[in-house]
């Protein structure tokens, strides 16, 4: 695969304040690739750094083996898709997608028909002459597409494209962009801060937070093998209790030992254990391997969300079987839904669900007592 | 249900139009009222019966002026009158829009801070009287006033400015540029960035960026700042009369000339056929950037 664009140890601060600390990022040819992470986290910048708007501080940005750090925006091949689209409200739904073939001086009748075709691709033909002020979100978020498609470039930067939308049409718009990039095999670089859609639409997916990349993979990787707490907690909810390795293999936490797929870690370290709420099985007491109370039971349409009070630390389990507050059960764990990490500096920041029930416990008290 | 919405509605209608009561009484006393009163004393004698002569006194009382060869010619007065105050009126709103665009427009894009300076040092001349304002040009601009005093210092040879039609369009630029500046400021500072970033991105250069998106987008703010400042600036009288030393009779002066004379029925026929070609100016203006803001093929 080629590389498009890469990334050298790229720092950015405003104002003394840092916000990207030390970069590193290979992005391929005709790949989906998403910067995923919190608000704050620098993912914006990094879009920004690719776009030309800002230069970064150290470190260079490499495009097709060139450095491009001082080369202005309209001089990159490089589009983007803004935030709340930024389309120019003074013309009208042709004349948006047309503006950078007028810029370059395409023949008229060219115009006519890439605009027209552009226009078929995004499912907008017929609204030519619209004022962009009468198109719905969804509209205009697709003129947005077309406008930053038109003039061919080999990377489209799209900044939180969808944040505007509702939550089908979101949906909707994310089942498009990803059959337009298949399409195009333009290589897409996507801003989000939703897990979600992260998952769903990319090939890679790069995890961000405070100006670091704590981890790139597919989605699947960095669903199944997060490299630390804060990634497990980020992408999909996670329990994560404390443990330490016996060997290759065998792992204990929680006053019982279990058998995993993970090894290579040291004779006794300590350890965060991942454990997805999916994963967990819902025993009789006899059967399972540790014992807990329930503390709460929320339904969500397809299943309930538990929460089980396991020796003090409560866990979070998504189960279709339906248990009662105050039962108590067995939970048993095949090796496969357990998940060993490395120790690191998030490691008791997440993956406890009495935090917030606890709060939420002192806040009712506190009313009642009010 | 239907019935209380739709006399909720009607009870809000009412609402409004009490609250809107003072305008429109002031607006007919004072807007309506004295219009009409322009055309009926345009159109009438001096017993007040109908009449076109004042109308057609403005477009064929002829006068004879010694030109600069010293031979006379005979001339359209008002005709005559009209043209120089348009042109001065022109020049003097192409000035004003050709400094102030470019200065509101750094003013929309600066700090704050900066902004709210800006807006102070244009403002403050504004506090003083306009027949002050003008007074103290006098003083700048005469021929051992403080300008050519300064020139001296210099060694500079000292130019002779009063009573030059450029005196009169420093008058009028001077007066009148606030009013073209803060329309201008107010609707760039408006102007989204991301659009300007949006424009970049898609491959337009600094000048390609305020070719294709600043200036179309700011097209209302330059009609309104160019209203503001050609109306006034048309029918003026007192800077001519002051900077101009008198030699540049403007359609202001000429009002004012006949008013004061007593005239009234000629004065309100010339106020008359300036609105009416002002009028058709405006109307024009907005119809071709109207336009232009369209866009299309």
């Amino acid at each position: 695969m080629k590389k498009i664009i890469e990334l050298k140890n790229i720092t950015k601060s405003f104002d003394g304040e840092p916000v990207l600390k030390g970069i590193n990022l290979d992005i391929y040819d005709n790949e989906f690739l998403t910067l995923l992470g919190p608000s704050g986290c620098g993912k914006t910048t990094l879009l920004r750094l690719i776009g030309g708007f800002e230069t970064p501080d150290e470190g260079e940005v490499v495009f097709l083996g060139q450095v491009i750090n001082d080369v202005p925006p309209h001089q990159r091949n490089v589009n983007t898709v803004f935030q709340k689209y930024a389309l120019f409200p003074h013309l009208n739904v042709f004349e948006n997608v047309a503006f950078p073939l007028r810029e370059k001086k395409v023949p008229k009748d060219e115009i006519e028909k890439r605009v027209t075709e552009m226009l078929s691709l995004v499912a907008l033909s017929g609204f030519e002459r619209r004022n962009i002020t009468s198109l719905s979100g969804g509209q205009q978020q697709r003129v947005a597409i077309a406008r930053a498609l038109i003039g061919q470039p080999q990377v489209l930067l799209l900044d939180e494209p969808l944040g505007a939308l509702d939550l089908k049409l979101r949906k909707d718009m994310q089942v498009e962009l990803k059959k337009i990039q298949k399409q195009t095999g333009i290589t897409f670089i996507f801003v989000t801060h939703d897990q979600e859609e992260a998952l769903s639409m990319s090939d890679t997916v790069v995890v961000m937070s405070e100006g670091k990349i704590h981890q790139i993979g597919t989605p699947i990787d960095i669903y199944n093998e997060p490299i630390n707490a804060f990634v497990a907690d980020f992408i999909g909810e996670s329990n994560i209790l404390d443990g330490f390795m016996l060997e290759d293999f065998r792992v204990t936490f929680s006053g019982q030992t279990f058998d995993c797929l993970d090894k290579g870690f040291g004779y006794n370290e300590a350890v965060d254990v991942v454990v997805r709420p999916e994963d967990v099985d819902i025993v009789s007491l006899e059967e399972g391997q540790v014992a807990g109370v329930v503390t709460s039971v929320t339904f969500m349409g397809v299943h309930y969300e538990i929460i089980v009070d396991v020796g003090g630390f409560k866990w979070m389990i998504q189960t279709t079987d339906f248990v009662d507050v105050g039962e108590h059960i067995g939970i048993k764990l095949d090796p496969d839904a357990i998940h060993i990490m490395k120790k690191s500096e998030y490691s008791d920041l997440y993956g406890d669900y009495s935090f917030f029930s606890d709060e939420m416990e002192e806040a009712v008290e506190g009313e009642v007592k009010a | 249900m239907k019935d209380t919405v739709s006399r909720q509605r009607a009870r809000v209608a009412t609402a409004d139009r009490a609250a809107l009561a003072p305008y429109t009484v002031w607006a007919v006393l004072f807007i309506l009222v004295p219009l009409v009163f322009v055309a009926y004393y345009a159109f009438t004698d001096n017993a007040f019966h109908f009449t076109l002569d004042n109308v057609k006194r403005f477009f064929t009382a002829t006068s004879t002026v010694i030109g600069s060869d010293g031979s006379a010619q005979e001339v359209r007065t008002y005709l005559l009158i009209f043209w120089r105050s348009l042109k001065l009126a022109v020049i003097s709103t192409v000035i004003c829009l050709a400094f102030g665009y470019p200065i509101a427009y750094i003013m929309a894009r600066a700090a704050p801070r900066v902004q709210r300076t800006f807006m102070t040092i244009i403002m403050i001349p504004m506090w003083m009287n306009f027949l002050i304002r003008t007074y103290a040009w006098m003083t700048i601009l005469q021929d051992k006033g403080i300008f050519n005093n300064f020139l001296t210092t210099l060694h500079l040879p000292a130019v002779h400015i009063i009573g030059t039609e450029a005196a009169v369009v420093i008058g009028m630029v001077y007066d009148y540029f606030p009013y073209m500046i803060l329309p201008l400021y107010s609707i760039l500072a408006k102007l989204d960035p991301k659009l300007l970033e949006a424009a970049r991105d898609l491959g337009c250069s600094g000048w390609g960026v305020l070719k294709r998106v600043v200036w179309p987008l700011s097209l209302p703010g330059v009609i309104s700042g160019v209203t503001m400042v050609l109306i006034p600036s048309i029918s003026t009288f007192y800077i001519s009369q002051k900077l101009g030393d008198g030699k540049f009779f403007l359609i202001g002066d000429a009002i004012e000339g006949q008013y004061v004379a007593n005239n009234l029925h000629f004065a309100a026929a010339i106020a008359f056929v300036l609105m009416i070609v002002l009028l058709l100016c405006m109307g024009l203006m907005r119809k071709l950037a109207g336009r232009r803001v369209e866009g299309g093929l």
